[in-house]
């Protein structure tokens, strides 16, 4: 492969793998709340639907990513008012709002389908952004991108350096515990929620503004699932969920590079390996938990109901 | 026949959306229409409802359609059956997967017609009906052929089924037929429709030298790719000109209205029988977007094929056709029979890949 190529599937890399960080970052902090939400998915198309109908009717794709955002809150808010404030099952409810936000993202988007917009303008810096290889990869990219790696610096120092972040993480494993200790269960895990859908349906208005900038049914096509096993996969560690999102959205990419090149590589091999991967992480945190070191949040999907 | 674990798990759990028109007069026949994904899909369904209302606007006195979108495979035999139960004399079932549960239904209801796509069983009163898409690649190979630079054509296959491998090597012998030495990329996306996997395998074909795309997934979003840096690509499904004015050279469109309104004149004439439909450009089920972004001669090329493979003179599998170890797969002076083509595994001489497994 030449230079350029090499170049070239660096930066689609990072591209495959911003949607699957926004929505992962934002499920992490969920998850490290004790809330699981399987609804990844479903507050990622809608974000996609309604961002870009934002997008198209006001022009502007800040608007527009504002837009997905606001679908993805929606949407968690309603799944924080069964799960935290109702005490729902948690999955049975992410489940439900899942196909919910697969249902309405089509309502939303009815009118969109078959229109194009151009995709979010990417950064251009003179002199940086013409080096060669670490410009396009450090300065060549839309703001979906950087907004990305920021998020993720941020949740890792809002959990591991805040005490607000070292409140949230108590909440997540045990919640009896740090309800006798008069900390507000229900409205961190509602705040860490929403915050979850917020990104979420920043994911989704990613693909549709930035990614391939038109709104199709479904075209989130899974990410939202990959998201929930890459939160899995980093054992929630939002460093480790970066990571991973490249690892994910490399292999994908690579394949295809793979394929096209002509090197012979089986690719159902190749597109099977982050899912190999996510397996063999999962047995690695069990082989862990048998030694005393769990990493999975311990209240994790268990529903809170305060004794009166 | 495409959807996806979305759509699936979607319809699954949600009711299946009905749209009902209002009955006017009680004497009119009610056609139904089973789809697999939304009408908005602007893709498979989307064109087969087209053709729903190209129906309602030809016979607007003696019909009145229905339709059921997202219907899952797995849950159609309920849904299919409320069409018939609901007064439904003639029943479109528009998936591959419909074609057991049609026939259960169609057993229960034998005053009731159906028509079921892409499928192979029929009955009494089931009859099938499916397209040539294969005559349409071999057109848009020889375009391919004509106007790459790079001497590379990238395609963007989905999976490994007859109905693909027989379209990249319509797409090659066509290309073949201009330019000999043509070389082709293909990658498998193992997908219907997922744009952002599309676009990646595009911006792969692309950056390996392809200067012509052509694809067998549902989404527009190779086209966008290719208009982006400036190189051309073929629409699917339908024409997707207006994501990629600049790029898109022509589209393979599948056109069902004809079919439709004739199967519905049949039955309102008492002369409808159970019978199987392949029909490709001559019968106006293929039909090309119109050709655009391409010089004069190559239109006029393309516009000459066409007319070709309509008219009967020219197939896209025409003898000698060799398989890729030289071996001879259709004698000179006859061309590929349908079975062959509805079971093809092998590519043809001239792809330098092998087919997956």
């Amino acid at each position: 492969m030449s230079f350029d190529i090499v170049q070239m599937v660096l930066v689609t890399v990072l591209t495959a793998a911003t949607p699957l960080i926004l929505a992962a970052i934002g499920e992490l902090v969920a998850e490290r709340a004790g809330v699981l939400n399987l609804g990844v998915e479903g507050m990622m198309v809608l974000g996609a639907a309604m961002g870009f109908a934002v997008a198209t009717q006001t022009g502007s794709t800040l608007l527009g990513a504002c837009g997905g955002v606001g679908a993805g809150l929606l949407l968690a808010a309603l799944f924080g008012l069964l799960t935290v404030g109702l005490a729902a099952n948690q999955v049975a409810s992410g489940l439900a709002l899942t196909i919910l936000g697969l249902g309405l993202s089509g309502l939303v988007g009815a009118g969109y389908v078959g229109m194009k917009r151009d995709p979010a303008p990417h950064l251009h810096l003179p002199v940086l952004s013409d080096l060669p290889v670490v410009g396009p990869l450090l300065f060549g990219h839309d703001a979906f991108v950087y907004a990305a790696a920021f998020l993720v610096a941020g949740v890792w120092w809002f959990l591991w350096r805040s005490r607000a972040g070292l409140s949230l993480r108590a909440i997540g494993d045990d919640h009896t515990a740090t309800h006798a200790l008069g900390l507000k269960v229900r409205k961190v895990r509602f705040l860490a929620v929403l915050f979850g859908g917020a990104c979420a349906g920043l994911a989704g208005a990613y693909l549709s503004l930035a990614y391939t900038p038109f709104w199709s049914p479904g075209m989130t096509a899974g990410r939202g699932w990959i998201a929930l096993a890459l939160v899995v996969f980093a054992s929630w560690q939002p460093v480790r969920v970066a990571a991973g999102a490249l690892l994910f959205g490399g292999a994908t990419v690579l394949q295809l590079h793979a394929q096209a090149a002509g090197l012979g590589l089986p690719g159902q091999l190749l597109s099977a390996v982050p899912y190999l991967a996510t397996i063999l992480a999962l047995v690695a945190l069990s082989l862990g938990r048998r030694q005393g070191g769990s990493s999975a949040p311990a209240a994790l999907g268990r529903v809170f109901a305060p004794s009166r | 026949m495409r959807t996806s674990i979305v759509t699936r798990m979607a319809g699954a759990l949600l009711c299946a959306t009905a749209a009902l028109t209002p009955a006017r007069a009680a004497d009119k026949l009610k056609v139904g229409f089973v789809y697999v994904g939304p009408v908005a899909d602007f893709g498979y369904s989307y064109q087969h409802d087209l053709s729903r209302k190209a129906l309602a606007a030809a016979l607007p006195d003696k019909v009145e359609t229905v339709f059921l979108e997202n219907v899952p495979e797995a849950d159609s035999e309920r849904s299919i059956e409320k069409l018939a139960r609901s007064g439904a004399g003639l029943i479109f079932t528009t998936s591959f997967g419909f074609m057991e549960p049609t026939l259960k239904v169609a057993k229960k209801f034998p005053k009731v017609k159906f028509e079921h796509a892409t499928g192979y069983k029929r009955a009494e009163n089931v009859s099938t009906y499916s397209a040539r898409f294969y005559e349409g690649r071999y057109v848009c190979g020889k375009i391919a052929g004509k106007m790459s630079k790079s001497g590379t054509v990238g395609y963007i296959a989905s999976f490994p089924i007859p109905e693909v491998v027989s379209g990249i090597n319509a797409f090659m012998l066509g290309a073949q037929s201009v330019n000999p030495n043509i070389k082709i990329k293909i990658v498998w996306v193992n997908t219907w429709f997922d744009p952002g996997k599309e676009a990646e395998a595009a911006k792969a074909l692309l950056a390996q030298g392809a200067d012509i795309l052509t694809q067998h997934t549902d989404s527009a979003a190779p086209l966008q790719e290719a208009e982006k840096v400036g190189k051309f690509a073929f629409g699917q499904s339908s024409d997707q000109v207006r994501f990629a004015p600049k790029a898109q050279l022509t589209a393979i469109v599948d056109d069902w209205d004809g079919y439709v309104i004739a199967e519905t004149k049949a039955v309102l004439d008492g002369t409808w029988k159970s019978h199987d439909t392949w029909g490709g450009l001559k019968d106006g089920l293929v039909v090309l977007a119109p050709f655009t972004n391409m010089p004069d001669d190559v239109k006029a090329l393309a516009e000459e094929t066409k007319k070709g493979i309509a008219e009967g003179r020219i197939h896209p599998f025409q003898g000698p056709v060799l398989k890729q170890d030289g071996s001879i797969a259709v004698k000179a002076g006859e061309h590929a029979p349908d079975p062959m083509i509805l079971g093809m595994n092998w590519y043809v001489k001239g792809i330098d890949d092998k087919p997956p497994q």
